[in-house]
């Protein structure tokens, strides 16, 4: 399993060195850091600065940080529902849709029974962000557990729908009556407000997905149903074999990853914006499967990289003033996506010169 | 419905169906080589606001069209290479490639929001055949890009089933051991057609921006480069099918706004909703008939090819 | 010009093992060449050298009197040196012809599939070789395939032909015809190589043998110097003694019996069609036949991995038709599938995971998690008690050779203690100590009263481990069953390939 490039020879290991596990992270990071700074030069823009100014939006100052714990909330929510079905080869890209029925449920709650006390609206609209987030992602997770459709189209698909369905109810039936025409429902009443840390705008959002976090890491490492999830994503017909239910795991898993996302969009109406609004979330939903592959699925590891990816979009926003467009974060990750994927194949390969002998071999 | 309704409705659904064919017979070569690439959306991003900025500043739309294509097969390289060459996952990949094709064009598209195209794609008009009943209006009062498909679509046909290099492509895809055994280089095959499917993709780009809305929009290409993906399923990596399922898939869009205009009650989110409800209504049943008859994908898709791996 | 090619001091390394360690090997023109040695002593790795599948890492290879140096398999056909891998090498949607001219860059850019069809028709006939051009892959038997895979090199006009284990999944009257053929093809100034294992095979066509042990080329002997008991003495590095391991028939009560069992296979057609068997305790039930005749389809039935449509399946009198794969596992099933690491065990987890994989229900600890502190030293019992070499208890078991996999499988499966073993290809491809290993398991098994099913296509290892022996054909089972006393090869042969004449693929 030998292969020469350019002189050099790459062979392939068994198992990857420690060291080389954490430095490729970092140094993708670096990369993708780098591809972009070379694009802003090329683009007419000072890259040193760029990256200054996103530097100080984030960490110059208590505001950027709460804002960034605030975007992360939801990343990490939604990437702990999507890692989970990741685990079982369940390429769940539906997080965005899941999560605007998520909060499209929440919001259902919080107009109807507008007023209610806090202790009566917090939970029904947990309750109903989980079961539309879930009940939504079981729209493709029943055809994929019969007939193995695709569920990677299918639940992109309906992240279209889900959206121009809160467009319906936002510029429709929901529309605030006194918000001079704005698509926007009427600002729920403070029972249906999360509550906050301090002053700043970190809710008690954090605290569901730092609890979750560890839940979710003792559920797949340590409960007879997390190895079920584990054997049948590392190979179904093993699952089979040894007598697990794929068919049941493969909907109840896509339930409760969709209930989840679901839970990120209700924690986002009830503790950041306090009604239902088109393109509330900025594309939480897709930014939270790289959180959950960079995480590399494990719910712990899932925090900080979402903590991390927050930073980033805080940072987009930070240079958005300066005509900046903030999707260049998404080209950032996307670069950052790409090196990660091509710094996997250090882990399996290693790189050295040939020994002499072998030169002369190769000369023969 | 009148007659000319009709005919309007048909015509329309030719033109939506277009970038959706383009982006389809890209994803075709790709996935026959054995390569599945998500990046579609992203390639057609890039294809269409480098494609409009060309035509905008030259006033050449076919400077813009060449422009696109030659994006879109940069795009594609990248996953090439990713998928091809390091054998990384090719599902991470393609949403990398779709995550950073949808940053890029909004960034460099940025300026460029809300401009109209003056030298935009027109329909022209093309003697006797213009002129037919029914066929004239529908197929061939269109512009050239739409008249390139029509012809693109019996060339790969041909390509695939009746030639050599089809017959390469082919085995590549279904079982790279066996073509590599038989001398075929299953590398430099991936590539070709992965770069090659990436071209059509920027093209798919380019006919959105350059001729059915000449205008530039973040994110203008709404999901159908996740269409295009799933048409590939449905029709069973054939071009032809391909052009039939593009049509119907045209069809239902044209359909949602042609309703619009006549002030049906139906609200207008709704029938936004109907190609993506479509998409997926078709690829459930397209499973479940392939659950049945196992006509399937090329049998090497998605899995990356290593000679020495046992 | 003496030898149409000549391998010099060839050395290839894989991560954890020498395959080759300066092997020196030639070929005439003209001759039947048999390359003798058992799994793993590395005869595979030398040959797809030669093909230029891989690459050595040292030694040389003089083919035609120059030294030649491929990159790959297309330069060694370039050059005329062909291979027939055991596992072939054929696009199952394709056609015959289709397959054939596959890589071939003198034919038009447009195909025109008639005119190629009687030219590959005249070809084949001229060497006996019947196959129908126009037929698709899929729709081949396993024999007529390898003929395809044949006429392929010789369409390439390939002077060294080199058949990796051609007689493994053919009948004894197939590998008549097979031998017959190639003798042809040496008679027409062709070098011919044969991979094998098989002493007989050596004795019935070798003009020449080089024998491979360990990796090295340990004897080189020509027709008429060599006597059958010499060269399983070189084969295998000591004398070898036919023992017969089989003692004492237990035949206890009725274990497993099968009434008229119908099952589809994946495609939706019948798998098994009416088969009906009984095996008792102590006993083992020998199933032969060529893989796709229902094999996998019978194994998946009895543990519940398939639904019956027809018919009735008992496990010590009790109706257990269609009870699933886990009621099954409950009540004393064990199965060692064909597909070791991708059925049998968990890929990426590790050994503790892969052991508990069938009994983690049970596994509860505290608060209802699993107990990992039991299950690590359960594990590390079982690996030392099955002598299963770890690179750790926490590395992914896919790392594992296929020796080691195979006795980590059959360390979980037996210290369930079953009633049933459902035993698919249980030694295929596995080196002579791992094969031993799995074959003195087994009998220690039967000893103790276990009924088990052994499925498997090397006759063999049926005739060495069965008290009785059925043949499965067309999802059939072919006449009764024969008493291993009584029974002989050409019998079986006979039997595998069923009424139609010839024994069917997939």
């Amino acid at each position: 399993m030998t292969r020469t490039y350019f002189g050099f020879i790459v062979e392939k290991k068994l198992m990857p060195s420690p060291w080389m596990v954490a430095l490729v992270p970092a140094a993708s990071l670096l990369l993708a850091l780098l591809t972009g700074a070379v694009f802003f030069y090329l683009t007419g823009r000072d890259p040193v600065e760029l990256y200054s100014r996103m530097w100080q939006g984030v960490f110059g100052s208590h505001y950027g940080l709460s804002e960034t714990v605030v975007k992360a909330i939801p990343l990490a929510l939604a990437g702990l529902g999507l890692a989970l079905a990741f685990r079982m080869q369940l390429w769940n890209i539906g997080g965005e849709g899941q999560l605007y029925m998520g909060a499209w449920g929440a919001t259902w709650v919080a107009l109807t029974f507008a007023g209610q006390p806090a202790w009566l609206l917090l939970p029904g609209m947990c309750l109903a962000g989980l079961a539309c987030g879930g009940l939504w992602a079981l729209v493709p997770a029943v055809p994929r557990a019969l007939w193995k459709t695709n569920e990677i189209i299918t639940t992109l698909m309906l992240n279209y729908v889900a959206i121009l369905w809160v467009d319906y109810f936002v510029y429709g039936p929901w529309r605030d009556p006194q918000g001079f025409n704005f698509p926007l429902t009427a600002q729920f009443t403070e029972g249906a407000w999360l509550p906050t840390l301090g002053d700043s705008r970190i809710h008690a959002g954090l605290l569901a997905a730092v609890l979750l976090a560890v839940a979710f890491y003792y559920l797949i490492y340590r409960t007879r149903w997390g190895f079920e999830i584990r054997v049948i994503g590392e190979s179904e017909s093993t699952a089979r074999y040894a007598g697990i239910n794929v068919r049941q795991n493969i909907l109840l898993v896509l339930f409760i990853s969709g209930a989840i996302c679901g839970l990120a969009g209700m924690v986002e109406v009830s503790g950041i914006v306090h009604r239902l609004q088109p393109g509330f979330s900025p594309g939480y939903g897709y930014t939270a499967i790289i959180v959950a592959w960079l995480a590399k699925l494990n719910p712990l590891a899932i925090l900080p990289v979402a903590f991390f990816l927050g930073a980033l979009q805080v940072g987009g926003y930070a240079v958005q003033t300066s005509g900046i467009p903030s999707t260049m974060v998404n080209m950032l990750t996307g670069a950052l996506l790409f090196f990660v994927l091509g710094g996997e194949i250090l882990l399996k390969y290693r790189i050295r010169r040939p020994e002499r002998q072998e030169q002369g071999v190769e000369a023969a | 419905m009148t007659y000319d309704f009709l005919i309007a409705l048909l015509a329309t659904a030719v033109t939506a169906g277009t970038p959706l064919l383009f982006a389809a017979l890209g994803e075709i070569l790709a996935e026959r080589s054995g390569v599945l690439n998500l990046g579609v959306e992203g390639m057609m991003l890039v294809g269409a606001i480098s494609g409009f900025m060309v035509a905008f500043a030259t006033g050449n739309p076919w400077a813009g069209v060449v422009t696109a294509v030659a994006a879109g097969g940069a795009m594609a390289s990248i996953h090439a290479f990713l998928s091809v060459t390091l054998r990384a996952n090719q599902v991470v990949s393609g949403l990398a490639l779709t995550l950073f094709g949808t940053g890029l064009s909004g960034y460099i598209g940025k300026v460029m929001v809300g401009n109209p195209l003056p030298a935009a794609f027109k329909p022209v008009h093309l003697p006797v055949l213009s002129d037919l009943p029914l066929l004239g209006p529908v197929l061939f009062r269109q512009d050239a890009l739409v008249l390139l498909s029509y012809l693109l679509v019996p060339l790969l046909w041909l390509l695939i089933y009746r030639t050599r290099a089809g017959l390469n492509l082919r085995a590549v895809g279904e079982n790279p051991a066996a073509a590599d055994s038989m001398g075929v280089n299953v590398f430099a095959t991936r590539y070709l057609y992965v770069i090659a499917g990436g071209m059509l993709a920027g093209l798919a780009g380019a006919y959105i921006s350059l001729a059915y809305v000449p205008t530039w929009m973040e994110g203008m290409t709404a999901g159908r480069g996740w269409i295009a993906v799933a048409l590939v399923i449905f029709a069973t990596w054939n071009p032809i099918y391909a052009l039939v399922g593009s049509y119907i898939f045209g069809g239902i869009e044209a359909l949602g706004f042609r309703l619009q205009v006549l002030d049906i009650a139906v609200s207008p989110y709704f029938l936004k909703m109907l190609p993506y409800l479509a998409t997926v209504f078709v690829l459930v049943l397209v499973s479940k008939r392939n659950a049945l008859t196992r006509i399937g994908a090329p049998g090497a898709l998605g899995l990356p090819y290593d000679r020495e791996e046992r | 010009m003496e030898y149409l090619v000549e391998m010099k001091g060839i050395t290839k390394r894989f991560p954890r093992v020498f395959a080759n360690d300066r092997v020196d090997f030639n070929v005439r023109p003209g001759e039947i060449h048999a390359l003798l040695g058992e799994n793993g002593s590395g005869k595979s790795t030398l040959m797809s050298i030669l093909a230029g599948l891989y690459r050595p890492d040292d030694g040389q290879i003089i083919y035609k009197g120059r030294p030649v140096s491929f990159r790959s398999p297309r330069d060694a056909i370039r050059a005329g040196i062909g291979m027939v891998h055991q596992h072939f090498k054929l696009v199952e949607t394709f056609t015959v012809a289709e397959n054939i001219i596959l890589g071939d860059r003198n034919i038009s850019f447009v195909l025109r599939p008639a005119a190629k069809e009687r030219e590959l028709t005249e070809l084949s006939a001229r060497f006996g070789l019947a196959i129908n051009p126009g037929a698709y892959v899929w729709q081949l038997s396993v024999g007529e395939r390898q003929r395809v895979e044949i006429v392929k090199m010789l369409y390439r006009g390939c002077q060294l032909l080199i058949l990796d284990e051609p007689t493994a999944v053919l009948t004894p009257q197939e590998s008549a015809e097979l031998f017959a053929n190639l003798r042809r093809m040496a008679d027409d100034g062709r070098g011919v190589v044969m991979i094998t294992h098989k002493l007989s095979e050596v004795m019935a066509v070798a003009d020449r043998v080089t024998v491979l042990r360990g990796g090295r080329a340990v004897a080189a002997m020509t027709r008429g110097s060599f006597s059958e008991r010499e060269l399983a003495t070189a084969m295998v590095g000591r004398e070898v003694t036919q023992e017969s391991r089989r003692q004492g028939s237990a035949e206890g009560r009725t274990v497993l019996e099968m009434r008229d069992v119908y099952a589809l296979n994946d495609v939706g057609r019948w798998g098994l069609e009416g088969v009906s068997l009984a095996i008792r305790s102590g006993e083992i039930l020998g199933v032969a036949g060529v893989a796709g005749n229902g094999q996998r389809e019978l194994a998946e039935v009895i543990t519940g991995l398939r639904p019956v449509q027809r018919g009735r399946i008992f496990l010590e009198g009790q109706d257990v038709t269609n009870l699933g794969p886990q009621a099954l596992i409950d009540r004393g099933i064990s199965h060692i599938p064909e597909d070791r690491l991708g059925t049998g065990l968990a890929p990426g987890m590790n050994a503790i995971d892969n052991i508990l994989l069938k009994d983690y229900r049970k596994a509860k600890g505290r608060a209802g998690l699993i107990d990992y502190k039991a299950a690590r030293s359960r594990t590390q019992k079982l690996v030392q008690a099955f002598d299963v070499r770890l690179a750790g208890l926490r590395a992914p078991v896919k790392l594992l050779s296929g020796g080691n996999l195979q006795k980590l499988l059959l360390a979980r499966e037996l210290s369930a203690e079953p009633r049933l073993i459902v035993a698919a290809y249980p030694a295929r491809g596995l080196d002579i100590a791992a094969a031993e290993a799995v074959s003195r398991f087994l009998l220690q098994e039967r000893r103790r009263g276990t009924a088990i099913l052994l499925i498997s296509e090397d006759l063999d290892e049926i005739f060495a481990l069965s008290d009785r022996i059925i043949v499965l054909s067309g999802g059939r089972v072919m006449g009764e069953p024969l008493r291993t006393e009584t029974a002989t090869r050409e019998q079986v042969g006979l039997l595998m390939m069923g009424a139609g004449g010839e024994a069917k693929a997939v």
